[in-house]
């Protein structure tokens, strides 16, 4: 028999020549999951046909247990979702509480609330961006980033002390007010901060290998972003100019002056992993220009003065969402009168982030499903809830 | 140095498992000092201080790496092809260990001085694509198969540009010979190939006369441009950042050693580091003047005692060596890792295509200069 190249494609596109197809079983124990995640892959080779993620390995039962908990016992587990991002967590849950129980709050609260968020902002994508370039290979920058991450545990830490699952943000206040220093401490971090962006930006984000890993794969057209409800960077990194702090403004965010960053596709094409991974960059100089607004008008004043006796919100229902770093973080919140909720229902942005893996991976090979799978930056914590 | 061992110790077996022997101690203790630098140099670059608790700064670390290697379990996973599992290791050193028999680690110690010394290094390199397959095939592990199948096609892909540097030095050398290619590179630093090759004539081991003059200075873009491709390509043959596809963590696990633990572990994790300091000097001998002095001249030569010539020229090849060995490690801690397709792409349509064309211009000025 006589092969040549159009022949045999010829044979594979009429089924005459099946070639088998491969099943590799990624997660849940793999280095770049980023947790138990499990990725079922059929493969071609390298080549990847379809993904299908398997999740509930870390399933706490959140939603049933804030059922049997009063209001304030929920926040600690709001925490446990995103650990990485616990604080923005904390504020999603007491903002819905609160709007349910129309409590006002003190000026002094909602700036060390913001403040608190937007650091948290910052050292949430500070593990985004330097596990992200752990997955392209790149072992160092992970090392910068998380040791910037500890000036602002250390910041946590000294207010509340706690450096991951804080409970710090109550419903009506905070749970304990800014330590001496603060201001100084936040200052002299953003003074550091800065450069480091820049050593980062010149040792990953521009080099050309880690550019040639990361443009044009994993494309996120904005309309398939906005049909799977993605949000956050995923969003913006596709061009879609959406920010739920300005376009839904809660707190006090709509004092401050600052942009939304959204991808540009310079690198290859809008909405690749680059893009994504950029809009995370660029966003902590954002968080920085609102931390530095905050401290320049930082207000005195008691923080636990609104804290309610009793919390007790009155029959009705609530959905509340916040810009958390990885998007939208909304509570649905139901009150039957009573002081435990009648049902909390979080939504969560990893958990509709990650749906979209299947649609944007096929074509790919098996290192890019790493690469789209960082971009993406999921939180097992709150995908499994 | 084999008469020497064998005015000490006879004419007898012993004599010669010793001479063969050396290369094995060196390479101990090299791989010692490599795995505490990697751990170190790693660190420094990651603002960490790295191991501190073993000894004083954590000097005794890869020692105490080797001893947890020997107590750990030793697994053979029951659906693996046990021969093949467990002879694919040792193969994998021996690989890269029966390499060092032509590395000329001064000008009295070459393990054995092949005429088709750099034949015999591509040809017994090449065995450890066999090795990796069988460790990869006998796992019975997808990630394993994977990480085996991207090196075979990586390292035999690589090989074609690694041998293609090997024809342009040895067009202008005119031997195959290691010694002959360091005996070419004779005198101060401005002698060695990366700088054009010698100036002043020559004579190579076998009474041959390499002429050399200044003219040969127009050679020095094309070496210098012929050790990058071979040391990208040594680097690709080894399975280092940022081509350490085969191996990615992040991927695939620990590629085609994923199953592999304790002491069987430990060989591959020697024929690594064996292998990097064998390309390293390699590259040391072709184009950085091998165990030459940089200055021409030996401190024993100068103080009268003879002896400490061939000490000082091992100094000086363990010393260029181990720089590229660090250059290694530098660029690990430093760049991402490539794709599997952009590692072939930079191999067969960037390397290759320039290391032909750097072969056709010596080859033509080695005709037009003699």
């Amino acid at each position: 028999m006589n092969h040549t190249f159009e022949s045999l494609q010829e044979d594979i596109a009429s089924g005459r020549l099946t070639t088998d197809e491969m099943v590799l079983n990624m997660g849940p124990q793999h280095p770049s999951t980023h947790g138990v995640l499990r990725l079922e892959l059929v493969l071609d080779g390298e080549m990847v046909v379809k993904v299908i993620p398997h999740m509930g390995y870390l399933h706490r039962c959140f939603e049933k247990h804030a059922e049997n908990m009063t209001y304030p016992q929920v926040i600690p587990y709001t925490d446990r979702m995103d650990y990485l991002a616990a604080m923005n967590n904390n504020h999603g849950y007491v903002l819905a509480v609160e709007r349910l129980m129309g409590i006002e709050l003190p000026d002094r609260v909602e700036y060390i609330r913001i403040i608190m968020a937007e650091l948290q902002r910052i050292a949430s994508h500070l593990v985004a961006i330097g596990t992200f370039g752990m997955d392209i290979g790149a072992f160092t920058p992970f090392l910068y980033c998380f040791r910037d991450r500890e000036y602002i545990l250390d910041i946590f830490e000294k207010t509340c002390g706690a450096r991951l699952l804080y409970n710090y943000m109550w419903v009506g206040g905070v749970s304990h007010d800014v330590h001496d220093g603060f201001v100084q401490e936040v200052a002299a971090f953003i003074k550091h901060f800065r450069p480091t962006v820049v050593e980062v930006n010149n040792l990953l984000n521009y080099n050309k290998i880690f550019i040639e890993r990361t443009a044009n794969i994993g494309v996120l057209p904005a309309d398939v972003a906005l049909s799977y409800s993605c949000s956050g960077p995923m969003l913006r990194g596709s061009g879609v100019n959406w920010d739920l702090r300005r376009d839904d403004p809660y707190c006090i965010y709509d004092r401050f002056d600052w942009d939304v960053v959204v991808g540009t596709g310079e690198a290859g094409t809008l909405g690749d992993c680059w893009d994504r991974h950029m809009v995370r960059v660029r966003e902590m100089e954002q968080s920085c220009r609102i931390i530095e607004q905050a401290l320049a008008s930082f207000p005195e004043g008691d923080v636990t003065s609104a804290i309610p006796k009793k919390i007790r919100p009155p029959k009705g229902e609530i959905y509340t969402r916040v810009e958390n770093p990885r998007g939208e973080l909304g509570y649905y919140v139901v009150s039957d009168g009573t002081g435990n909720p009648f049902r909390v229902k979080a939504r969560g942005p990893s958990f509709v982030n990650l749906s979209v893996m299947d649609d944007i991976s096929r074509g790919h090979l098996i290192a890019d499903i790493v690469a789209i799978l960082g971009s993406v930056d999921i939180v097992l914590g709150e995908i499994d809830r | 140095m084999e008469s020497l061992l064998q005015s000490l110790l006879g004419d007898n077996y012993l004599t010669l498992i010793l001479y063969c022997a050396l290369p094995l101690v060196f390479l101990l203790l090299y791989a010692l000092l490599a795995i505490l630098g990697e751990v170190k140099i790693s660190a420094w670059m990651q603002d960490r201080l790295g191991p501190m608790r073993t000894g004083p700064w954590g000097i005794i670390q890869p020692i105490a790496d080797v001893f947890k290697l020997l107590q750990k379990e030793d697994i053979t996973p029951s659906s693996a092809d046990k021969t093949l599992f467990n002879l694919a290791p040792f193969l994998s050193f021996m690989s890269a260990y029966a390499a060092f028999a032509v590395i000329p680690f001064s000008s009295l110690y070459v393990g054995a001085d092949l005429n088709l010394g750099l034949f015999y290094l591509l040809a017994i390199g090449s065995l450890n694509v066999a090795a990796i397959m069988m460790a990869g095939w006998a796992s019975h592990n997808k990630y394993s198969l994977f990480g085996a199948m991207r090196a075979v096609a990586q390292i035999v892909s690589y090989e074609v540009p690694a041998a293609m540097a090997f024809v342009i030095v040895v067009m202008f050398v005119g031997s195959l010979n290691f010694q002959d290619i360091v005996h070419a590179q004779a005198g101060p630093v401005w002698n060695w190939l990366v700088f054009g090759g010698p100036k002043n004539d020559v004579v190579l081991a076998g009474g041959t006369v390499l002429a050399g003059s200044w003219a040969n200075l127009v050679f020095l873009p094309l070496f210098l441009a012929t050790f990058v491709i071979y040391y990208i390509s040594a680097l690709a043959e080894t399975n280092r950042t940022p081509f350490d596809i085969p191996e990615a963590e992040s991927e695939l696990v620990s590629g085609y050693h994923t199953e592999y633990s304790g002491m069987k572990f430990a060989m591959f994790f020697m024929s690594e580091y064996a292998n990097m300091f064998l390309v390293s000097a390699v590259t040391a001998v072709l184009f950085f003047g091998g165990w030459h002095s940089p200055f021409g001249a030996y401190l024993g030569d100068l103080v009268g005692v003879s002896w400490l010539v061939p000490v000082e020229q091992f100094g000086w090849l363990a010393f260029k060596g181990l720089f590229f060995v660090f250059a290694m490690i530098w660029l690990r801690w430093t760049l991402p890792r490539l794709r599997v397709d952009q590692l072939m792409y930079m191999c067969w349509k960037v390397l290759i295509p320039f290391s032909f064309g750097i072969a056709l211009l010596v080859g033509l000025l080695v005709i037009l200069l003699k």
